[in-house]
């Protein structure tokens, strides 16, 4: 075990997953001789060389296009495309092509892509560098959808996510990259996709949230201890496919539900985890279910703090919660 | 036989090439008639292109990666595929490899290096660059070959797959077909460009334009290709020049966009015709023979026919599959719901 930020932990895994296997090659802009511009691909090109460290010219949709080739050929690709909020000109590349190569062929051409790509705000990055938009990719049929939250859980997610059979979104905390560190396994030790991770155990009420929205749930859970509500913090860990059983189990034991994320409200992973908790647990709840949110406006850039939610207002929503039922 | 190197058809070659062009018009033909008569649901001939697509075909190997559009009958047949095979895929019946998940024309066959095609235009270009990339990591001596229309060139996948190309120098054939029409836009409006393959100027890459009506100079031109690429020289942009003699698909009236005239001006030119004449005039075909051989196409479509409609339908609960490896528990459950409805009548298959 070894301690580390958690783009080190990226940068680990991808090294890990390139040394147990040839067929495995990273392309983006910048990821070679500038190592990435988050750096999480330091050193990489060095041990690895151009052959499997590509450098490509800036544009998304042959960076994705490119990778879909390759999968179909058999290597294990992944690509790195630099912000969430430049992944747009790629799109018709994963949503037409990468998402439906396994089922428009009948299980004849698997696409096993890895697209890592810093998401969020809080970095004072503006409307094109703050984005949390995965909903876009849950809702597509044939996408399974990752975002960790700690440095070991980016390790251990990402080397799962290299060597899955599907294509895989893999959605980087960008705030949490240096802000975190924790220790990371040194071998090929892997974190199964699908799996929640009940980051505290609690009885009165259930929070769900994941990537950076997990330090300030931490936060807030801690913090309402002392006043006597016992709450439970879920990682979700994987978006696509949803640990439902985890979701169910946590809320029938506590009987209330607050979910947090930064994206937007309308239509935000949020509303599908609610609809779900109304469908299957309903007779559990005790109270109406809690959405702790970004607002339905563009990304702002000097009120990003007032934007994003915080332990304060996850803490406010846990407290209603509570109160209401 | 031609040999694997020659840049030039040997003259036994040519009617099996004329053979393989019959057969496409001929199936085409039937297709479009069985979609009047509501037997299949859709279709996007091919007729007037089948001579650029059967002799590319004929100079690749079987190693090669085919990336199609929609419109590749040709390419198909010649890979290998049978009539059969393609029918179970225009019906969407139990023995589509697509497991019925596609319109017609859609296909894909692994075991013959097809890759299987979407409705998307251009997607494909990008694609086949990064599995030439892929090929070269391998160190296979393989050729990818992404086919598209005139409408592709204005493409952002286009514009990637010919930065890519040029920049890694990938053993990629670029193989516009130019048939003047993007359903009923004229090949003029498409771009300024005098020609489509100068474009490949802007990316580095050699750009060549060929009479596609003339299977010869095809032939050659992927020929010539395909050495360069296998041999490190990079890609090559082929402009075939053909006509889409029939509708953009069966959705389609081409009536409203382009005169009688100047389809009959492109008829007279037709590869069929054109290849029959040729091989009339070097006096290794007759007419008795054009006879016999039309009869006998015609009588193998027909049983291909009588074949696919005697398969039953898809089944009903397959479409739940192939989204992941294997079924998520959420995809677990709505199988069982449908399994349900189906049960209990509330739908029917």
């Amino acid at each position: 075990m070894t301690d580390m930020t958690l783009v080190q932990a990226v940068n680990r895994a991808l090294r890990t997953a390139m040394t147990a296997d040839p067929e495995v090659l990273l392309l983006g802009e910048d990821i070679g001789v500038n190592g990435g511009v988050f750096r999480a691909t330091e050193g990489l090109l060095k041990d690895f060389g151009t052959d499997r460290v590509i450098d490509t010219p800036l544009s998304e949709t042959g960076i994705i296009g490119a990778a879909v080739g390759m999968a179909l050929y058999g290597l294990k690709p992944v690509a790195e495309i630099q912000f969430l909020d430049f992944i747009y000109p790629g799109f018709d590349q994963i949503v037409s092509e990468l998402a439906k190569f396994r089922y428009r062929s009948g299980g004849q051409y698997p696409c096993h892509v890895v697209i890592r790509t810093p998401y969020g705000g809080g970095i004072k990055g503006g409307m094109y560098h703050s984005q949390s938009t995965e909903a876009y990719f849950a809702h597509t049929a044939g996408l399974k959808v990752v975002v960790p939250s700690t440095p070991a859980d980016a390790y251990g997610l990402l080397l799962s996510a290299i060597f899955d059979p599907d294509p895989v979104m893999f959605l980087e905390p960008k705030r949490l990259y240096r802000s975190v560190t924790g220790e990371v396994p040194d071998g090929d030790v892997r974190v199964p996709l699908g799996k929640a991770r009940t980051v505290r155990e609690g009885t009165d009420v259930s929070v769900f949230a994941y990537g950076a929205m997990i330090p300030p749930a931490t936060e807030a859970c801690q913090s309402l201890e002392a006043e006597g509500i016992s709450a439970e913090l879920v990682d979700l860990r994987t978006l696509v496919p949803l640990d439902a059983a985890a979701v169910l189990a946590s809320v029938e034991k506590t009987g209330r539900a607050v979910i947090a994320h930064e994206a937007a409200r309308f239509c935000g992973y949020g509303a599908e985890l609610s609809a779900i908790l109304s469908e299957k647990a309903f007779f559990s709840l005790k109270a109406p279910i809690a959405r702790v949110t970004g607002f339905d406006t563009p990304f702002p850039y000097a009120l990003e703090n007032l934007y994003l939610p915080n332990a304060a207002r996850i803490r406010q929503g846990i407290l209603e919660t509570v109160k209401a039922g | 036989m031609t040999a694997a190197s020659a840049t030039e058809l040997a003259p036994e070659d040519l009617e099996p090439i004329y053979r393989m062009m019959l057969l496409a018009r001929t199936l085409d033909e039937r297709c479009l008639t069985m979609q009047r008569q509501g037997r299949i649901g859709f279709y996007v001939p091919v007729m007037g292109q089948e001579g650029a697509q059967v002799a590319c075909a004929w100079a690749l190997d079987p190693k090669d990666w085919v990336f199609p559009a929609y419109r590749e009958l040709g390419v198909a047949l010649t890979r290998g595929v049978t009539p059969e095979e393609l029918l179970d895929q225009f019906f969407g019946n139990s023995a589509d490899r697509l497991r019925g998940r596609q319109m017609p024309n859609h296909y894909g066959y692994r075991d013959r290096n097809f890759v299987v095609a979407s409705s998307p235009i251009g997607t494909q270009i990008i694609q086949a660059v990064g599995a030439a990339m892929a090929a070269r990591r391998r160190s296979d001596p393989i050729v990818t070959i992404p086919f598209f229309g005139d409408g592709a060139t204005s493409s952002n996948d286009f514009h990637a797959g010919l930065n890519f190309g040029g920049v890694f120098q990938t053993s990629t054939i670029f193989f516009c077909q130019n048939n003047e029409w993007a359903i009923s836009l004229p090949r003029s409006r498409q771009t300024a460009s005098k020609t489509l393959a100068e474009k490949g100027a802007a990316y580095g890459v050699p750009g060549v334009v060929v009479d596609g009506n003339d299977v010869h100079q095809v032939f050659r031109a992927v020929r010539e290709a395909r050495a360069r690429a296998v041999s490190g020289g990079g890609p090559t942009l082929i402009e075939v020049l053909v006509y889409r003699l029939g509708p953009h698909s069966t959705s389609d009236d081409p009536r409203r966009y382009r005169t009688d005239a100047e389809l009959a001006e492109w008829k007279k030119r037709d590869p069929i015709g054109r290849l029959k004449h040729e091989m009339i005039d070097a006096g290794t075909w007759s007419e008795e023979q054009d006879a016999r051989l039309t009869e006998e196409v015609r009588a193998e479509i027909a049983a291909a026919v009588t074949h696919t409609e005697s398969i039953g339908p898809a089944d009903p609960l397959s479409f739940l599959d192939d989204v992941f490896a294997s079924r998520t528990p959420a995809l677990d459950e709505q199988r069982h719901q449908l399994e349900e409805m189906i049960r209990t009548g509330v739908v029917k298959p």
